[in-house]
């Protein structure tokens, strides 16, 4: 295969390269860090080396407070975010194609969206205190306002012939909205709500390090305090894979609940 | 017996700043009981409304649209559409989709069944009743479409440019299909187009409108004989109907230059 071949734009390189180039960018990353630490280019105290990272892993998971820190992150996230989820998606359809969903909706919205939800930490402190409720609330706040504004989006692009066609079908108006408008919306609900969770670890980690007392985001801050970089590092890793996984989870669930979209 | 009677409908658009537009002016039509009727006209010439003033998806601004007699008042399952653009529910399967009517009145899941198989046999797509609509072709697409709107047992089928996606060679098919479908149920149509060959080649009646307003400028009898296959598009009674049409398109082609040029 010439290198010419694989610099043309928008055309399919074999799969064997691809996963080759991605080996190799992975293995780059990894062979930096080791060069840095194990040829003692910078002090562990500033970047722990690799084989410091998995015994801190190691430790954790004997003693299990890693799992509980991932438990009490993990349950934080997913109820901060179904909450969210449960009102965006059917605010967000309504919004999308009711004018007065969106005339009620906009402006409340509109504010929100560009507010970050950092800025509210002090004050929801000062409510609800540092416990789960809290750091649940952040979670809410941050990935509700934002799924409203992508969900209606996706509700507006629902072809208005769509819609025509199920009246000259029979439909009445409610049977419009539950049997063709929520449907034709879920492959967009879908992926948005996939995107909104990438921000909902972003916020987890926010609040935890903001104020907390268990959760990943504590973990790394507490690690801070003595300069443990291994367990930082730790943390770090857990939170990506995490985060890969839930990405996993929602493509699989895309392909199985929604068999009939058309997938990347 | 007429089914449709479309009686001095106008439509006006009024829009904030500029003069209103006349999209439909004093329209008189009467779409015959078992007839096939084509509406054939430029592109802006309101033909489109006029099928949704029909469909009941639009109100016009006087006159009244009547199907035997009544007021047509909002969408109907009496009146079927087939719409340019595809419209199936991806969502569905293509016999779910020809059912979703027949469900929504609530009828046995048996009788669905039985009418859906019909449809589906009648459009030639036997064997794809499990498929969804990504996997199908544009001509499919509007195949299962076509029976999704007989499944419900309409009293008219209105068709807004049903081929016009679709490639010339697939157009001519369908054409045929549809004709053929329709010489077995002689099932009231009301067909719009801008292709004067498909006008003439499925009509019984073919109304040529104007643009700008929109009014019907001419209702041309089509007496070419039954059934009609592709030789039909070279006889002669085709090329001197054709004739007629294309001066009429042609002059209105012109004026509508002139006034677009005009501001």
């Amino acid at each position: 295969m010439a290198l010419r071949d694989l610099l043309a734009p928008k055309s399919e390189i074999p799969a064997p390269v691809f996963l080759g180039l991605s080996l190799f960018a992975i293995a780059t990353l990894f062979g930096g860090w080791c060069l840095l630490t194990y040829g003692h280019l910078v002090r562990p105290d500033f970047l722990a080396p690799p084989d410091a990272v998995a015994l801190a892993g190691w430790k954790r998971l004997g003693n299990l407070s890693l799992l509980e820190n991932i438990w009490a992150s993990l349950s934080v996230i997913m109820t901060g975010f179904l909450l969210a989820s449960v009102l965006a998606v059917p605010l967000g359809v309504l919004m999308g194609s009711f004018q007065a969903a969106r005339a009620l909706l906009e402006p409340i919205t509109g504010f929100m969206r560009y507010l970050p939800v950092s800025a509210l930490i002090p004050l929801l402190i000062l409510w609800i205190g540092i416990g789960f409720e809290e750091k649940v609330t952040v979670i809410f706040l941050g990935t509700f306002f934002q799924q409203l504004i992508l969900i209606s989006d996706v509700s507006a692009r629902v072809s208005k012939d769509l819609i025509d066609c199920s009246y000259t079908l029979g439909a009445n108006r409610r049977q419009v909205v539950t049997r063709v408008l929520f449907p034709a919306c879920m492959p967009g609900v879908m992926d948005n709500l996939r995107v909104t969770m990438g921000w909902a670890w972003t916020y987890l980690v926010v609040a935890e390090l903001v104020a907390a007392n268990s959760g990943l985001g504590y973990m790394i801050l507490n690690a801070m305090r003595g300069l443990f970089t291994d367990v930082i590092l730790l943390g770090v890793f857990t939170i990506g894979i995490l985060g890969l996984m839930t990405d996993t989870l929602f493509k699989l669930l895309r392909r199985v609940l929604l068999p009939w979209s058309a997938t990347f | 017996m007429p089914t449709l009677t479309i009686e001095d409908v106008t439509v006006r658009f009024e829009t904030k700043g500029r003069r209103p537009v006349t999209a439909l002016d004093d329209i008189r039509l009467t779409v015959e009981d078992k007839a096939f009727s084509v509406i054939v006209g430029p592109s802006g010439c309101g033909k489109s409304t006029l099928l949704r003033l029909a469909a009941g998806l639009f109100d016009c601004t006087s006159g009244r649209l009547a199907l035997d007699g009544e007021t047509i008042r909002g969408p109907s399952a009496d009146r079927g559409m087939v719409f340019q653009s595809y419209t199936l529910f991806p969502w569905l399967t293509v016999e779910k989709n020809v059912r979703f009517g027949l469900s929504l009145k609530g009828l046995p899941a048996e009788r669905q069944k039985a009418v859906a198989a019909e449809m589906i046999a009648a459009v030639g797509l036997t064997g794809f009743e499990q498929a969804y609509p990504q996997h199908l072709s544009g001509g499919m697409m509007q195949r299962v479409a076509l029976a999704r709107a007989l499944a419900n047992g309409p009293k008219i089928l209105l068709m807004d440019e049903p081929f016009g996606a679709l490639d010339s060679q697939t157009r001519q098919l369908m054409q045929a299909l549809l004709l053929d479908i329709w010489e077995k149920n002689h099932k009231t149509v009301l067909f719009i187009t801008h292709d004067i060959d498909e006008a003439i080649f499925l009509g019984d009646v073919v109304h040529v409108m104007t643009a700008r307003p929109g009014r019907i400028k001419k209702s041309i009898p089509i007496d070419i004989p039954r059934p009609r296959a592709m030789e039909t598009l070279t006889s002669p009674e085709f090329m001197a109907v054709k004739r007629e049409i294309l001066a009429l398109m042609h002059d209105e082609a012109v004026l509508a230059d002139r006034s677009a040029a005009g501001g």
